[in-house]
């Protein structure tokens, strides 16, 4: 397997100094489920303030760890810092408190059911006791960030695939959280749906600042992340001028659970390694 | 080959059963160390007493009647059909009401909390509320199962009601017998030992389909087909649990009161 210079460089040999000061680093990690490995050896970190696009194709164990980066799946071998604490083997009530500082999108939005719009949005408000009246002024801003204020009396049955997906983000971040995970927010979703998706995490990483590590398949998300910025005045997504790409937002591929890069867009754009061309392709 | 099958099942059996028996351990734990959800109790209880008590109802009453019919069919050959409310009584109380209630229960809801849980785990519900910082098996475990002893101990009483009822009714409208007669000798030949074997069943039996109900539920893998095979599974072991723990409790009681009877 050829593995990119680049990657070696900034992320097997600068791998500790990288996560001196990291949000989520994980160092050699390895996992398996009856079979062989999904995930082998894996090592790299999210920076404050830095986005990361994790790429692959399905079934290569991007979920897996992106599951695992919150401790909801367990390394077989290595450890996963979360916030500076190795969370690997950390008991599971330790751990609520750890992943409540972050936020996670699911693959389908994973909204209960059997609440409102409202509940869904304030669940940890509503498990934490805040009063009612901070929850709905709470509930309200984070419904206005993803533009569905109308649907806060509403149960996610009667929500389109892309609204519950947005809702789904109000969720993630109504707690501001310290760290985003995002898995493959726009699979299934429209195109003009999926670029609506992209747009509110461009506007939650250029207002927020929240280092989030973004899992997808569709090159178009990651690019259109990479080469626009959210502009305030005008409340809309533009792109950035030609030939300049976001600084904090950087990519990772997976090929059948290996890193086999690691890296700028520039970067990505001119790996020589076989598979990652053939993906850009 | 056929060795390795063999090997692979008993392996497999004896996991599953140290995983249930973690996991109705932990779940038990639960009661005593904070945060315990306490409005999910009162939901669960409303969801699985109220919402069952009409199965019960009309089970207990046919139930009761039928024992009526048959018991007097055969107590006449001797000319004993006055104690006709006594063997209804007793059948009631001691094994029917709360095996009864408890395979209808089950039926009910063991496969209600599979089929309940199994969805939220294959759409990722039970991983967002973790991953929200709340602990699944309290919330959403522990009430059902603690919900579902308490009600199940009154539901069982309900049902042994019924049964006596529907027992009475057959008896004076389709037998023309006395019915202050079947209802004295119903209460009258009560005593400690089948109340007691009666009213402490259902806490076995309730924990049994809950936890069991959970248990498969929070297991379910496999998308929508594996919710099915969860709720199948969980009403039929629940169900074969409470008659098999039935006949060991009866044993057990009786063997305890052997000098009451």
């Amino acid at each position: 397997m050829d593995v990119n210079p680049t990657f070696d460089a900034r992320e097997q040999d600068t791998a500790p100094a990288a996560e001196a000061g990291a949000v989520l680093a994980f160092r050699n990690v390895s996992i398996a489920f009856d079979g062989p490995p999904v995930l082998e050896d894996v090592s790299f970190s999210v920076a404050p303030g830095e986005t990361r696009v994790l790429l692959g194709p399905a079934g290569v164990g991007k979920s897996v760890l992106l599951k695992m980066a919150i401790g909801l799946l367990r390394p077989d071998q290595g450890s996963v810092r979360l916030f500076g604490d190795d969370i690997s083997r950390m008991p599971e009530e330790q751990l609520f408190s750890l992943r409540s500082r972050t936020g996670m999108v699911f693959q389908e939005g994973a909204l209960f059911d059997s609440l409102t719009v409202r509940d869904n949005v304030a669940y940890q408000l509503i498990q934490e006791r805040v009063p009612d009246d901070e929850i709905d002024a709470r509930v309200l801003k984070a419904l206005s960030f993803v533009d569905l204020e109308e649907t806060v009396n509403l149960f996610p049955a009667s929500l389109s695939g892309g609204m519950k997906r947005r809702v789904a983000i109000a969720r993630a971040f109504i707690r501001q959280p310290e760290l985003l995970l995002y898995d493959s927010p726009t699979g299934g979703l429209d195109p003009v749906t999926s670029t609506t998706i992209i747009e509110l995490i461009v506007k939650e990483r250029d207002v927020y600042r929240t280092p989030s590590l973004l899992v997808t398949h569709r090159l178009q998300d990651a690019f259109t992340l990479c080469t626009h910025r959210f502009d305030q005045e005008l409340g809309k997504m533009v792109p950035l001028p030609k030939g300049q790409t976001d600084p904090n937002t950087t990519f990772l591929m997976l090929e059948e659970g290996r890193l086999i890069f690691s890296g700028s867009l520039h970067e990505l754009l001119h790996t020589p390694n076989p598979f990652v061309r053939e993906f850009l392709e | 080959m056929a060795i390795d099958r063999i090997e692979r099942t008993a392996k497999q059996i004896v996991l599953t059963v140290q995983d249930y028996s973690l996991f109705a351990w932990r779940a038990f734990l639960n009661l005593y160390h904070p945060p315990i959800y306490w409005p999910e109790f009162l939901v669960q209880a409303d969801i699985i007493g109220v919402g069952s008590l009409s199965i019960v109802v009309l089970s207990g009453l046919s139930t009761g009647g039928v024992l009526a019919l048959q018991s007097a069919a055969t107590l006449s050959a001797f000319g004993a059909t006055a104690i006709t409310g006594q063997f209804v009584s007793l059948t009631m109380i001691r094994e029917l009401g709360p095996v009864l209630t408890g395979v209808m229960v089950s039926g009910r809801n063991a496969s209600s909390m599979a089929s309940e849980l199994g969805s939220m785990v294959v759409t990722e519900q039970i991983d967002a509320m973790r991953a929200l910082g709340v602990d699944p098996m309290r919330k959403l475990v522990t009430p059902r199962i603690f919900s579902t002893i308490c009600m199940l101990f009154f539901l069982t009483i309900v049902a042994d009601a019924c049964g006596i009822l529907g027992g009475g009714l057959v008896t004076v409208f389709m037998n023309h017998q006395n019915g202050p007669q079947y209802f004295a000798m119903a209460w009258e030949h009560l005593r400690f030992p089948d109340i007691f074997q009666g009213l402490v069943k259902p806490l076995f039996f309730g924990y049994i389909l809950a936890s069991i109900g959970c248990f498969y539920g929070m297991r379910t893998t496999g998308g929508t087909q594996g919710v099915g095979r969860s709720t199948i599974k969980a009403v039929v072991v629940a169900s074969v649990l409470i008659i098999f723990v039935d006949f060991l409790i009866t044993q057990l009681l009786l063997a305890l009161f052997a000098g009451w009877m």
